[in-house]
Formats: structure tokens, C-alpha cells, sequence
């Protein structure tokens, strides 16, 4: 079935903006995958990235997107969505990954598959800690990434004893199953 | 590379003498940074304010091999290559989603260059992703990951050398790297070189344009044995390229008249950084807004000077320092590159000149690689393995109060970070990076920085596609490219976003 990636990108010295890789770093925390899948933390690197993301077939990326809704909103894009969101230019590394994007589609290797979960945020200031709504959506957005991993049929396991993980792929499970 | 001038400068603060080899992995991480970062910042920044995608699609592939193969014997360069190049441009042109792309002045009249000389551009723009990835590779090898390779330490560095072990630098390793530079330095002379003097060579009435402050200021780098550095450090003034002065830190000073900052003894006031202050006073309006009020404060920048003077650095600085000096490496090589051009030392004062520094140096380190690799590897032959000295790991044995100065030129230009420490701990650390020099605002006299003084009196065909200003901006590389894109107002497409309901 190929390769999938779970990119997080951000920011963590400035609270919300480091949202996406607050996401991916307790994806991996609670979940363990199969070799196929790299959950991987791109911070602010643009570029650098361009290999990681042309040799999956599919990219999940988690990111802060400031769209204007309030803070803690998630928000879905997909396929050619993310890059002509990108062309907005909302934050300083998202220039990045709109070069890379760009450069993938140029060289013929842009991902089969393509979506960005985003959450609105609400502080964008020097700072280590989530701000209370973006922390509050976190098990929300957690839950949204399974849903897209689920969809492309990518099963994870929960790490041993983490009760809350099973439960959380298991609701999963059955939203899914819907 | 802020790692190399934070222990250089406590090494500076407590007399540490590190290991020749240490000096040596310093020269390597630092060197092939310099030739990646380069070739990334022509071809995937600077290259498309002189290259203009759209016109590549009209290309002849076999004219554009013609011209590949007369400027270069570069093995990619038949017209079935450039054919699927072109192929795969207008394919993408098509798709309608050109990202970074779409905020090109494509069809701009500035743009000079014939449409083969752009395909082959092109091409090599999409060379150069796969080829820095492979070279950097050197960052992982002996700094364990890039960016920010980890093996800098106050003293030497944590990497160890060891011909026997597996986990070490051994001659495998060696080998490896080897094949990198090789490599990296194929790419430099057959692909980055031949390409700068072809666009160049389009575009020389940008010698006469963006010179800036004439004020140039190079701290030097690459050490060698004996402490000769290949880049020398110096002051070049008023663009006199017969006099040298020597580079003396402790006449560098930074202003805040202009910045968000406030100093205790008033905002006129001018403090070297052992004595520097950090403490932000934001007066400016509350964003979004429209302009700042330049007669106040309006930078987050602080305005660095040396004996009051407005000074730049980066590329320029250190090939003119390099030339004055006598260096002969750099010295045949401004020479060779300005008579190609048919042009006088004078054309180095200007955007072409700073753009064309940038390539000398980046052909100078790339020669040096492998010597220096070499320089190692006879070394460890010679049973020499040491990377870190350790006398004064314990601080017991550092004095009460000590303070340093690291310098390092990083790829944009110097770096320096000022240390004081006091009873074994920090009591004052500050970093004058390069874009704060050539960014900087104006000063308690009002003198501008290099950035600004570069821009005055050039020429916009079109002031709602200024393309000419972008020429001179990016020939710094500057730290803050987004800044000068977000200021334009293009691009700001309204994009449908949908919230997804089920969440």
C-alpha cells in the first residue's frame, strides 16, 4: 500500500504555532506503527523536507493554520487545497512548504495523497505551553489524525498499558465503521 | 552555525587552545555548509530574479544542449534531456498550482536571459535539490544530523576518530565523505560556476547598480596549522582597495535610536556587546498596520556599527578582504571571473558583484575540502586521534570573571557572540548576527544600513512588480526573505477554506 507520512510542522518556542509538532510527538508517544509509516517532526525546516515528503505516497500534515475562525477550530484541507492555501503565506515556515510542495508537484513526485489538519490558534508569542484552547482540542485533533490515517487503512497499535490510546482507537474504529 | 561562535567564545573567554583536529571537523562541517548553502541560495532563491520560468517553456531542447554543452562539460546536457525537463515544466505550468512560483513577475521586461538559457536554468534548479541533499549528507557523518550538526564542544569536539572502531570516524567514513566533496565540488565547477557567468553576462549593467555602503567587514574564517585563515579578517573603507585595516572587535557597537529596545543610559547611546543590553520596548503600532514611523523606532533589528560606521557583510566582504589581502586562491579567481566579464575590480561594488563573491567563494572552499579531509586523514595515520581538549572542563579551574569573543563567518557573513561569565555561570551573552549588520536600521546619526543604502537609486520599471528591488535584497541572502515578499501585496488570493463539520 506504500508509504505514509505524518509530518508535523511549527514553531515550539512560539506555544500554538509549534501545534503540529506537539500533535505528532503524542501520536508517536502513545501509538506505535509499522515500518511503511514515519511520523516524523519537520519543525521549521522547508526544503530539507522536500525527500521525506516525495518518497510517501501519503502526507499527513499537522499544522497551526490561521484562518480567521476561533482559536482551536480544526480545519481540513486536502490535495491541491494545501498548497493554494499555502500561497497565503500565514507564517514564516509555511514558505517552505510551499516551495516544497511546489517543487515535488515540478519534479513529478508530489504525494498521491495530500492533507493538512490545522488548528486555529489563539498565541502566536514566545512561549513553550499550548495556549488553553488549542491544548483543550489536542485529543480532538489526535483523533482526527487516526480518522485520516484509518481512512488510508494505516492501523496503529496503542504502546502497552495506555488504556486512554485503546479507547481513543477504538472510538476511532467505530466512527469509521459508520 | 551560532554552535562554532558560542565555543569559540567561551574557548576565547578561558584560553582554550582546541586540537588541530578539532580545527580541522570545524573547517569540514563549516566548509560544506558554505558550498551547500550557496548553491541552495542561487538556484532556489536568487536564481528566479533572473530567471524566468514561463519563457523556458518556449526553449529549443536541441539550442539549449548547444548551449549547455558550450559552457560546460557537464554530463546532463542532451536535447532529450532538456526536452523532458521542458516536458515536465509545462506539465506543471498547466496543473495551475505553481507555488512559490506564482509570484513571479514572470514576462517582466527585466528579465534578460533568452529562453534556452532559462530552460537550462531550470534544469539545474532541479539538479541542485537532489545534489545538496546528497552532499550535506557530510553534516550527518560527522555532526550526526543537519541543520544544527551536534558535535561542537567548549574545547574541541565530541565526534571521535578511530580507525579500528565501527562508531568512529574511520577510513570507511573517510572514504564516504571524500566521495562527497567530490562530488560537491563536480557540481560547483561544471554546474554553479559556468551558469553564475552565463546570467551574469546578461545582466552587467547590475554591476553598476545596489553597491551600498562601501564599508565592508570580514572577522575570517578557516583556520589553517598555523592559524592563517583563508578568509582573513579585516576592514575594507570608502571602497579603497589599497588599504587592509585590521579588524579590531572591541570598536563594534550596537545602537537601539532606531530599534525596540531601550538601553539604561539612554537610546543615543552605543554599547559593545560584552557591555550589551537586550531589553525590548515595542513602540511601534499594534499589527496589521500599513507603514512605521521611521523617524522614531521601527525595527526589532539593533544597529550594529564598528568605529561608528555602517559596514557589510557576508560574501563581498570576505572575497574583497580575501583580495586585498593577497590571497592568491581568491585573487586568480576575481580575476578570472572579471576578465570573462570584461569588467573592473570596480563591478564587485554592486548586486553582480555581490552575487558573483558568492560563487568565488563557494569555488574556493570547494577546492579545499578534500585537502582538508586529507590534512585528517594523515593525521589519524599518524596515530593523532585527539578532538577535545578537557583542561578546562571542570570549572573550579576557570577564573572568577573571564569574558570572549567567538567569531565565525557563517555563509551569510560574520558572526560574532560576546560571553562574560562571573562565578562560573553567564552573566552577559549577546550575538550580532549578519543580517543585523547588512539589515540593520539607522543608527543616533541617522546613517542607514546596508540593505538601505544598497537600494538608493535603483531603478523600478514597475512599481507593482518591483523585481529590481528583490535583485539587491536577495544578492545579501538575506535572513528574512519572507519580510520583502509579505510587504507585496500580490498573492493574496482568496482561498476557499472549509471547516470540516464532523469535528
Amino acid at each position: 500500500m506504500g508509504k505514509t507520512l505524518v509530518l508535523g510542522l511549527g514553531n515550539i518556542l512560539l506555544r500554538d504555532e509549534g501545534v503540529g509538532v506537539r500533535a505528532v510527538q503524542r501520536l508517536a508517544e502513545r501509538f506505535a506503527f509499522s515500518d511503511d509509516v514515519q511520523v516524523l517532526d519537520g519543525g521549521t525546516l522547508g526544503l530539507d523536507l522536500l525527500h521525506y515528503v516525495e518518497e510517501a505516497d501519503r502526507v499527513l500534515i499537522v499544522d497551526a493554520v490561521a484562518t480567521g475562525n476561533p482559536p482551536g477550530t480544526l480545519v481540513r484541507l486536502s490535495g491541491d487545497e494545501v498548497p493554494a492555501f499555502l500561497g497565503i503565506k500565514i507564517s514564516p515556515h509555511q514558505m517552505g512548504l510551499a516551495d516544497l510542495l511546489a517543487a515535488s508537484r515540478l519534479r513529478g513526485r508530489f504525494p498521491r495523497e495530500l492533507v493538512l489538519v490545522g488548528v486555529e490558534p489563539e498565541i502566536v508569542d514566545t512561549g513553550l505551553e499550548l495556549s488553553p484552547s488549542v491544548a483543550a482540542q489536542m485529543d480532538a485533533l489526535l483523533d482526527r489524525m487516526l480518522a485520516e490515517l484509518a481512512r488510508w487503512g494505516v492501523q496503529p497499535h496503542a504502546r502497552r498499558r495506555d488504556a486512554q490510546a485503546e479507547n481513543r482507537l477504538a472510538t476511532v474504529g467505530r466512527e469509521e465503521g459508520r | 552555525m551560532h554552535a562554532v561562535a558560542s565555543v569559540r567564545g567561551v574557548e576565547d573567554a578561558l584560553g582554550i587552545r582546541i586540537p588541530d583536529n578539532a580545527r580541522i571537523l570545524r573547517n569540514l562541517i563549516a566548509g560544506i555548509q558554505y558550498v551547500q548553502d550557496h548553491v541552495i541560495h542561487f538556484y532556489h532563491l536568487h536564481a528566479l530574479d533572473w530567471v524566468d520560468v514561463t519563457s523556458a517553456l518556449r526553449a529549443d531542447p536541441a539550442a539549449t544542449a548547444q548551449l549547455a554543452q558550450s559552457i560546460s562539460d557537464w554530463p546532463n546536457s542532451s536535447a532529450d534531456y532538456f526536452k523532458a525537463v521542458k516536458d515536465k515544466l509545462t506539465a506543471f505550468v498547466q496543473s495551475g498550482q505553481l507555488g512559490p512560483f506564482a509570484n513571479g513577475y514572470w514576462g517582466h521586461p527585466a528579465y534578460k536571459l533568452p529562453p534556452e538559457a532559462n530552460l537550462m536554468a531550470v534544469a539545474h534548479y532541479l539538479e541542485a535539490l537532489d545534489w545538496q541533499r546528497d552532499v550535506i549528507r557530510v553534516h550527518a557523518i560527522l555532526g550526526s544530523k543537519n541543520p544544527h550538526p551536534q558535535t561542537y564542544l567548549v574545547g574541541g569536539m565530541s565526534i571521535t576518530l578511530d580507525p579500528d572502531s565501527e562508531s568512529a570516524i574511520n577510513a570507511d567514513k573517510l572514504a564516504l565523505i571524500r566521495k562527497l566533496f567530490v562530488k560537491a565540488k563536480q557540481f560547483v565547477d561544471q554546474v554553479y560556476i559556468p551558469d553564475l557567468l552565463a546570467v551574469a553576462s546578461f545582466y552587467k549593467e547590475w554591476a553598476g547598480l545596489g553597491e551600498g555602503l562601501g564599508n565592508f567587514l570580514a572577522c575570517g574564517e578557516f583556520p589553517d596549522a598555523a592559524g592563517t585563515l583563508l578568509f582573513p579578517s579585516g576592514i575594507i573603507l570608502n571602497r579603497d582597495l589599497s588599504t587592509l585595516h585590521p579588524l579590531d572587535h572591541t570598536k563594534i557597537a550596537e545602537y537601539v535610536t532606531h530599534s525596540w529596545y531601550q538601553y539604561g543610559e539612554g537610546d543615543t547611546a552605543s554599547k559593545h556587546p560584552w557591555d550589551g543590553e537586550t531589553r525590548p520596548n515595542y513602540t511601534g503600532p499594534k499589527p496589521p498596520y500599513e507603514f512605521l514611523q521611521t523617524d522614531g523606532k521601527y525595527s526589532w533589528l539593533k544597529a550594529p556599527r564598528y568605529d561608528g560606521k555602517a559596514m557589510e557583510v557576508g560574501p563581498l566582504a570576505r572575497v574583497l578582504v580575501a583580495y586585498v589581502a593577497g590571497r592568491t586562491e581568491v585573487k586568480a579567481l576575481v580575476d578570472a571571473v572579471l576578465a570573462k566579464l570584461g569588467v573592473g575590480p570596480e563591478a564587485l561594488f554592486s548586486t553582480l558583484g555581490r552575487t558573483a563573491a558568492r560563487g568565488i567563494e563557494t569555488a574556493v572552499v570547494a577546492g579545499k575540502l578534500i585537502s582538508w579531509l586529507d590534512e585528517l586523514a594523515t593525521r589519524m595515520a599518524d596515530k593523532d586521534l585527539k578532538v577535545h581538549n578537557g583542561e578546562k572542563w571542570d570549572p573550579a579551574t576557570w577564573p572568577k570573571e573571564a569574558k570572549g569573543w567567538g567569531f565565525h563567518e557563517a555563509p551569510r557573513g560574520a558572526l560574532g557572540h560576546w560571553v562574560r561569565i562571573v562565578d562560573g555561570k553567564i552573566a552577559n551573552y549577546q550575538c550580532v548576527v549578519p543580517s543585523t549588520w547588512n539589515a540593520s536600521p539607522r543608527d543616533a546619526k541617522g546613517q542607514p544600513g546596508a540593505y538601505e543604502a544598497a537600494l538608493i537609486g535603483t531603478p523600478v520599471q514597475d512599481p507593482e512588480q518591483p523585481i529590481e528591488i528583490l535583485r539587491t535584497i536577495h544578492s545579501f541572502d538575506p535572513c528574512m526573505a519572507c519580510a520583502v515578499h509579505v510587504v507585496d501585496a500580490r498573492g493574496r488570493e482568496l482561498t476557499r477554506i472549509r471547516i470540516d463539520g464532523s469535528m
